[in-house]
């Protein structure tokens, strides 16, 4: 009943629209070619630089000193050196296999370590109940606001006086923490959704919190957790602060911190900067383009973080 | 240290998680009576807020003190440390280039993502378009740096000699002289700005796009029956509609354009006249070994982001009670 009526409402604006069409299909071209400019240089300018690189990235080092990339369409001419010497640290210092290790070292700990110990808080914040539960969770939320800037100095000489510089603990542990406001956050928002009558029937089965939370939240949490971990891995893959501050020794510096320093002293040596560039690229792109859809949810869901 | 044992210490770590996160739920599993839900409660958040507590809260009480004491023998100044940051000449260069930072890349990143949005919307080619423009938000900041220095890139002008860098080289094409993008002031801030536009657009395309595609469909058709169509559309119904996400847009950008050093850092150093605040944080600090005025930058970042993040929080929920 209700959709029939809904239907016809909607067809008498249609009825209504063809009659102005003819008059209106002129003014709609000009400006949809207008939009169409725009569209396409916006699409160009987004995507022409990074070809570029990729493109110079494959020529032959000569050939990048003498010419503009955009002169492969005139001469064709392609190597894969430039990838031999970055990887190898022929001649460009550290060698950037060592720092794709160490970057896969620092972010699988830096993704896994804060989901655990969020997905734990976020319970406790959503099906248990103590006194100062939602004062607590406010400034747990409330410390998005802290930049991370203003913990650097004091968080060092608290890691150097423990022991840990040098480590790879400094970089974990710091990465875990700072993700924790906007984890605990974002999971907790997603675990209130669950039903109450839910949890509430497990716990008249009489299962405790643990059985609860493994066997009946977490199943539930998949989506909520891939939607924060693609998120939080490109943070922490794509980092520079924290690691330049952190895990600057050729042991521990992830891919970031070495392209910075290629920057630094080989700065005119595109052939290094560009492969290395790529290698640097290619995991969070491959992570970004197979999980696109739980990064836009998780970007629509946690957009304030600070 | 070889590759084997560095992964060897990883898996080290994540096992020590994992046995920490076992024991919780043991401990949680043998909780009885009345005070279960309590226990289960404090016992759950213990690890995250004594980790907050240690590595956030206590640092930032730190080095707000810090900010308030001389480097080198850490007696207390009162606001000296605040007086330097705003009357040095180097320091009032780099506020001016932060406030430009600030106000250009969410403003300008905002725009064009939301005419972006809009143009693509419910086109044949949307899903592969938002691509192009989002896939930047993958790449790190250092990465955007390099294919962007790559694009300013400048050889002298001398007759044989071809430019690499593709601005210079379009520059001659139509005639021109090729320049030293980076070297002069205050064009070269405006270029380091454009890499943070180039990185944020995608951001603001995605979360505008959706905001445009969750506008009540019949508000859209009686406007369009009113005879709206094309920019009258948008500037009636579209962008009035989606004006609270767009805010929320520009400030979140905004807030993320305060705290980014790596560009600055990673193209000029903060060299020509090009330092922002972030940068000169660590620059005072890790470079120069002047702690207390790199603290007081800190501090200066804490206060200027701090109305931001509320702002958005109250819209938030805002847009949540609605």
């Amino acid at each position: 009943m209700t959709e029939t009526a809904a239907g016809r409402a909607g067809h008498a604006p249609r009825a209504l629209a063809t009659m102005s069409i003819g008059a209106r299909r002129i003014k709609k071209q000009l400006s949809s070619r207008l939009t169409s400019v725009v569209v396409v240089v916006i699409a160009v300018l987004w995507t022409v630089p990074t070809f570029g690189l990729l493109v110079t990235s494959f020529r032959p080092q000569a050939d990048i000193q003498t010419s503009g990339w955009w002169m492969i369409f005139v001469h064709p001419n392609f190597t894969l050196d430039n990838y031999n010497q970055v990887l190898n640290a022929q001649n460009s210092g550290q060698a950037l296999t060592d720092a794709f290790v160490n970057s896969l070292v620092i972010t699988i700990p830096g993704v896994v370590l804060p989901i655990c110990l969020a997905l734990l808080a976020a319970y406790a914040f959503a099906w248990t109940r103590f006194r100062g539960r939602d004062f607590l969770f406010v400034v747990i939320f409330a410390l998005q606001i802290v930049p991370v800037q203003v913990t650097l100095v004091p968080l060092l000489n608290l890691y150097v006086g423990a022991g840990l510089a040098g480590s790879f603990w400094p970089v974990w542990i710091s990465h875990t923490i700072f993700a924790l406001p906007l984890a605990v956050f974002l999971l907790h928002n997603f675990m209130r959704e669950i039903p109450a009558e839910l949890i509430d029937a497990a716990r008249v089965d009489g299962a405790n919190h643990a059985v609860v939370f493994r066997s009946v939240v977490l199943p539930l949490m998949t989506p909520a957790i891939a939607a924060f971990g693609i998120f939080q891995f490109l943070w922490v893959w794509n980092d520079l602060l924290i690691s330049l501050t952190f895990a600057n020794t050729p042991d521990t510096n992830p891919m970031t911190l070495a392209l910075a320093n290629l920057v630094g002293s080989r700065g005119g040596d595109w052939y290094l900067l560009s492969a290395g560039a790529f290698v640097a690229m290619i995991v969070p792109l491959g992570v970004f383009l197979a999980l696109q859809r739980y990064f836009v949810r998780g970007l629509l869901a946690g957009s304030v973080k600070g | 240290m070889d590759i084997l044992s560095k992964f060897a210490i990883m898996l080290g770590a994540i096992g020590g998680l994992v046995l920490l996160v076992a024991m919780l739920l043991f401990l949680a599993g043998r909780m009885r009576g009345r005070s279960e839900s309590r226990n289960v409660g404090w016992l759950f958040i213990a690890p995250a807020v004594l980790g907050l507590l240690v590595a956030v809260i206590y640092p930032a009480l730190k080095t707000i003190t810090q900010s308030f004491q001389t480097s080198s023998t850490g007696s207390f100044v009162g606001v000296a440390n605040y007086i330097t940051v705003f009357t040095d000449p180097d320091q009032l260069v780099v506020l001016a280039n932060t406030a430009a930072w600030v106000i250009l890349s969410p403003l300008v990143a905002s725009v064009i993502g939301l005419l972006y949005a809009t143009f693509v919307d419910r086109s044949r080619f949307e899903a592969l378009a938002k691509t192009f423009v989002f896939l930047p938000m993958a790449i790190s900041f250092v990465g955007a740096s390099i294919i962007w220095k790559f694009v300013y890139d400048y050889r002298p002008n001398i007759a044989g000699v071809g430019q690499t860098g593709l601005l210079n080289q379009i520059v001659v094409w139509f005639g021109g002289t090729p320049q030293e993008w980076l070297l002069y002031p205050p064009l070269n801030t405006i270029f380091l700005i454009v890499i943070m536009i180039w990185i944020q657009a995608g951001f603001a395309m995605t979360v505008l796009s959706a905001a445009i595609k969750g506008i009540p469909a019949d508000i859209v058709e009686a406007a369009r029956m009113d005879g709206a169509s094309g920019f009258r559309l948008f500037m009636d119904v579209t962008f009035p509609s989606i004006r609270p996400t767009f805010i929320v847009v520009v400030t979140t950008i905004a807030l993320w354009t305060l705290k980014v050093f790596d560009i600055v850092r990673t193209v000029t150093g903060g060299q020509f006249d090009t330092n922002v605040l972030a940068n000169d944080f660590y620059t005072q600090v890790f470079q120069i070994g002047n702690t207390n005025v790199g603290a007081t930058l800190a501090v200066l970042l804490f206060i200027l982001v701090m109305p931001i993040v509320i702002y958005n929080v109250r819209q938030l929920r805002k847009a949540e009670a609605q």
